[in-house]
């Protein structure tokens, strides 16, 4: 499986290389869709410059990454095409070696069912998976990160996004793999980048807990004493990071700078998320309130997400990248790419899948109609930020439309898992399930 | 959220549009031209009417006298063109001077990629001259901009004399509120392309020309002025840009309420406005009109000096002088005043010209379609592809389901990736080889044939397009064998989304192109299969392709303009719109060439695939 790979990633790094020597890229990077205020690769050049004169690169409102990006370009900025290749490299591997781990981990327990099959009823078997039909899917996880043309967006546009995507599959292989005190540090890694992933930590912890066989019970003391070593080491880690920061820069410039920011939406600049036109529009007095009520949404789905998917953490996973991305307050491409690595791992729930057609186009259709409605707004002044918004709006539509779908196909199979495929009413007639 | 979610409800629906998708398909074809016909029909259009408050209600008095000192200064203009042989620039700099303005000049030169057998240029060097009357009253913050092109021969120097006779008025009145800049641009576009980007500090072509000296503010709105006799009968308004751009509605209301005031004739696509719509004549009279616009817009190339302009996000038209047989004529006077007038009150904006559309379509200057209304017309044609993908979608998914064997399944896919990247890859590598060689490989083929540069880009452009129909098919049977039934129909699949998101984005950036393309490629999408008949559906998928389609549009637009060609006259007409289009796309970043070239054709190929699919 090796060589597959191998050549997926010359032919991903090839694709890379020729559009960085191309005009493209500068187009590219200038893309509001592909770079936000704070992934901006000119923003970070900007930072850097800052940084050289001796000035606090916080200082003028332009610079928004962290202390850590910083000061890695400051060693690294002469070779930033390479490092934002090798990011999604890392990305795409990390990636394949977890998924791989998982599916060991599912064909292990499958064989357990196996031992009880007694349990699932006769025709499930048509729902669960040939080794042949998972033998591809890492690679084509790999493929999906590498070849999605969102992620190649971002690589050439030089958008940050990608270092946080490396960060965040070097969490999830670690997770996989078992080991507590990586996974915390790099989940305390992402977030120190975003804030975001914080909501990860749930995850995390249901996976690792899965895997030591700690049992999900809030009224075990092991359940209590395995978050508190988690929660230990991960507010440790950040503990570190953000004293390291502070060292490295001498202030506390970068807290507001960074995740007040990030919090507090002060620049609203067009992008693909939801906040922009919103808060442009809006009385100031409704401000916080709104500001609370749109972050909240992120962290919102956490706990009932985790409850109702407490045994398939890898799930919860996907879905909460999902979220992320959809409700953060600076999306890009480059972070819609990353849940989007991840729907080969459920190609057995296409079947229930009920609106994928309509959710492909809809997507498919806005990508292109981006630019198009951008340039009708902006340079040729005959269209305004309304149609652009428009599009945005059901750009949003449509992939929550899409993880809604997803998650409504997995209950749906395990119910299946359960209850049989074909189901009967009690009068022997055949029986649909309708969600409401 | 019902339908999404009720499966009862979804199956209901799918297999009603699956089962009447033929049908429903033919009904949204004609009711979209049936649509698209009836915007010219009166009762469905609005009245224009002008939404710019700093336009509307101040009344201004026009005054200027002097259109026979106008006149005279145009003939001495063109005596002194005679006798330099081109822009007599001394000249014009010495009167621009007289007449009060601070005056500039500005070189540029030029190399075409191939010769411009309709204009006869190839190395064009020129001047620009203008000047600038500086606003006495405001802080020259904002700028108006009157032109006239200096062209060869005899034509234009009306214009040039009137522009003059404007500026040397203009000098002595006291309420301009904003720069005026008289602009007197050598070889049209070339020389206004190289102006504008002068002035705004850009270079998107490659362009050398000298920076200006002399600049006043940001430009708000433009008019271009071509007048070749010193009586015209009526006045026709040109509002088509580059790339189907048009300016805002209300400059175009202006024009026309000037005219009414003055008592203009004032004509759009040289057609005098009809009152008699009920009657079909009064119909087809403003079905010939929309049509014209909806050629011209489709095009995508400027039609007068002021295309260009629309780039920059400045309102401007072309206003052109037209003198026919007709007995009533307007002097050179009116002109003037009538000029006056507009600039007086573009003078009184406050902000960009903004309140009104910047997407419609005149079936008349006094009535307009806007967005609302032509959309759905677009909308319906295009319903059609998404409801022939549904169909395709439906077929494709229901496929597993009859055999129920997990590994057969992956085993059909796994070769189908091959086979529908392989035509996907050669038919974009055709495009781009359209788009690449002709301009590139002129020299070649002007080397071992004996054709003049232009025939030769033109020539090799068509021999690629041809070449192409054979080309796909063959190396896709090569490459990746047996194709099997659900091959070609995910390529359908594909293809046809595609085109529709392809359709999409043009009829958003110019409806007019997306509208005429959507008539010809969507009836090609919707039907072909590799069941009909090879050689009668070949016939019709080739003469409904985008170069046909071009070539028909030709024939119609003379026809339309009541100038019918003979066959050979349109053919070659045909070889010099090819032509142009190569020369507007290198001189101008005209859209319309690489569209068609990287993106409209291989998409029209891989149908092509698809009826030749084995």
């Amino acid at each position: 499986m090796a060589a597959p790979l191998t050549l997926l990633l010359v032919v991903a790094v090839t694709i890379r290389a020729a559009l960085f020597r191309s005009s493209l890229a500068e187009l590219i990077a200038d893309r509001v869709e592909v770079v936000s205020p704070i992934s901006a690769w000119k923003r970070v050049i900007e930072g850097l410059a800052l940084l050289d004169l001796g000035v606090s690169p916080y200082s003028g409102d332009v610079f928004h990454e962290t202390p850590l990006i910083i000061y890695l370009f400051h060693f690294v900025v002469d070779y930033a095409e390479i490092t934002f290749m090798l990011a999604d490299v890392i990305t795409a591997v990390a990636l394949y070696i977890a998924v791989k781990d998982v599916f060991l981990l599912f064909q292990s327990r499958k064989q357990k069912f196996a031992l009880e099959a007694d349990r699932y009823p006769m025709d499930c078997l048509e729902l669960m998976r040939s080794p042949t039909e998972m033998y591809y899917i890492p690679l084509k996880v790999a493929m999906f990160y590498l070849l999605n043309p969102f992620t190649i967006l971002s690589c050439v546009a030089k958008s940050t996004c990608g270092l946080n995507n490396a960060v965040f599959s070097l969490f999830f292989l670690t997770t996989i793999k078992g080991n507590m005190l990586l996974s915390a540090i790099f989940l305390c890694l992402a977030t120190y980048q975003s804030i975001y992933p914080l909501t990860l930590c749930a995850p995390a912890m249901l996976y690792l807990m899965q895997r030591q066989y700690v049992p999900v019970n809030v009224r075990r003391a092991s359940f209590w004493w395995f978050v508190a070593q988690y929660l230990f080491m991960y507010l440790g880690s950040l503990f570190v990071l953000v004293g390291l920061s502070f060292f490295l820069l001498g202030s506390w410039d970068y807290l507001p700078s960074v995740y007040g920011f990030i919090l507090s939406v002060p620049d609203l600049t067009p992008n693909i998320g939801l906040f922009w036109y919103f808060f442009a529009e809006m009385f100031e007095h409704f401000r916080l309130f709104f500001l609370c009520v749109f972050q909240i949404n992120v962290f919102f789905y956490t706990l009932p997400l985790s409850i109702k998917l407490k045994d398939h953490p890898v799930f919860l996973i996907f879905m909460q990248l999902a979220v992320i991305s959809i409700f953060k307050s600076y999306p890009t491409v480059g972070d819609i790419a990353l849940y989007m690595a991840f729907l080969p791992v459920w190609s057995h729930l296409h079947r229930f899948l009920r609106n994928i057609f309509l959710v492909s186009c809809v997507l498919l259709a806005c990508s292109a109609l981006f630019p198009v409605l951008w340039h009708l707004w902006i340079y040729a002044g005959s269209a305004n930020s309304n149609f652009y918004y428009a599009i945005t709006l059901l750009f949003n539509v449509a992939q929550i439309l899409l993880v809604s779908d997803y998650f409504y196909a997995f209950l749906r199979r395990e119910h299946h898992l359960t209850y049989g495929l074909y189901l009967k009413r009690k009068d022997g007639s055949e029986a649909t399930l309708v969600l409401k | 959220m019902g339908l999404l979610s009720d499966p009862t409800r979804r199956r209901a629906l799918i297999s009603l549009l699956t089962r009447l998708n033929a049908p429903i398909c033919v009904v949204c074809y004609m009711a979209g031209v049936a649509w698209f016909m009836g915007l010219a029909f009166e009762p469905f259009t609005l009245r224009t009417y002008m939404s710019e408050n700093a336009m509307g209600s101040t009344m201004v008095e026009e005054r200027f006298p002097a259109g026979e000192r106008a006149l005279a200064t145009g003939r001495e203009f063109s005596a002194h063109k005679k006798r330099v042989g081109g822009m007599p620039v001394d000249w014009l700099v010495k009167t621009m001077q007289a007449r009060g303005l601070e005056v500039f000049t500005q070189r540029f030169s030029r190399t075409l990629p191939f010769p411009d057998e309709d204009k006869e240029r190839y190395m064009v060097k020129g001047t620009n001259v203008y000047g600038i009357l500086r606003a006495p009253r405001a802080p020259r913050t904002e700028a108006l901009v009157l032109s006239a092109p200096c062209s060869p021969g005899d034509h234009n120097n009306q214009a040039v004399g009137l522009l003059l006779g404007l500026a040397s008025y203009f000098r002595n009145q006291i309420f301009w509120a904003k720069d005026i800049i008289f602009l007197v641009n050598e070889h049209d576009l070339i020389g206004m392309q190289a102006w504008l980007e002068g002035y705004h500090h850009t270079n998107t072509t490659g362009m050398d020309w000298s920076p200006l000296q002399g600049r006043a503010g940001s430009i708000q709105a433009a008019l271009s002025l071509e007048l070749s006799s010193d009586v015209v009968t009526s006045l026709d308004l040109i509002l088509e840009g580059l790339n189907g751009q048009l300016p805002n509605l209300d400059l175009a209301n202006l024009f026309y309420a000037f005219c009414q005031k003055i008592g203009v004739l004032c004509t759009i696509q040289g057609k005098l406005q009809r009152n008699d719509w009920d009657s079909v004549s009064g119909y087809s009279h403003a079905v010939q009109t929309m049509m014209l616009m909806v050629l011209k817009q489709a095009s995508g190339r400027p039609w007068g000096d002021h295309g260009l302009f629309l780039r920059y996000h400045i309102e401007a038209a072309t206003v052109r002088g037209i003198n026919s047989f007709r007995p009533y004529k307007t002097d050179c006077t009116t002109v003037g005043r009538l000029l006056e007038g507009m600039y007086r009150k573009l003078n009184n904006l406050l902000e960009r010209l903004h309140q009104s559309y910047f997407f419609y379509l005149m079936p008349s200057l006094s009535h307009f379609v806007s967005i609302g209304y032509y959309m759905p017309a677009f909308g319906l044609l295009a319903a059609i592809l998404l409801l022939r993908a549904l169909d395709l979608w439906v077929q494709l998914s229901a496929a597993p389901q009859r055999d129920e064997d997990g590994v057969t399944d992956v085993e059909q896919t796994a070769p189908g990736v091959l086979s529908i990247l392989t035509p996907l890859v050669i038919s974009h590598l055709t495009g781009a080889a359209l788009y690449s060689l002709p301009v590139r490989f002129q020299d070649v083929a002007v080397e071992h044939f004996p054709v003049s540069e232009t025939e030769a880009v033109v020539l090799t452009a068509i021999a690629i397009y041809t070449a192409g129909l054979a080309l796909p098919h063959n190396t896709q049977r090569l490459l990746s064998g047996e194709g099997t039934e659900q091959g070609w129909k995910v390529l359908k699949l594909l293809a046809l989304l595609y085109l529709a998101v392809l359709l999409g984005c043009t009829a958003l950036i110019n409806f007019s192109l997306g509208f005429i393309l959507a008539l010809s490629l969507v009836p090609v999408a919707a039907f072909v299969t590799p069941h009909i008949p090879k050689l009668l559906s070949a016939v019709v998928l080739v003469l409904l392709s985008p170069a046909c389609t071009l070539l028909f549009a030709v024939f119609f637009f003379h026809e339309l303009q009541e100038t019918p060609v003979s066959f050979h006259e349109g053919w070659l007409l045909y070889l010099s719109v090819i032509s142009q289009g190569i020369l507007d796309h290198c001189l101008y970043g005209s859209l319309l060439f690489p569209l068609a070239a990287l993106l409209l054709y291989p998409c029209w190929l891989l149908f092509w695939n698809i009826l030749f699919w084995k």
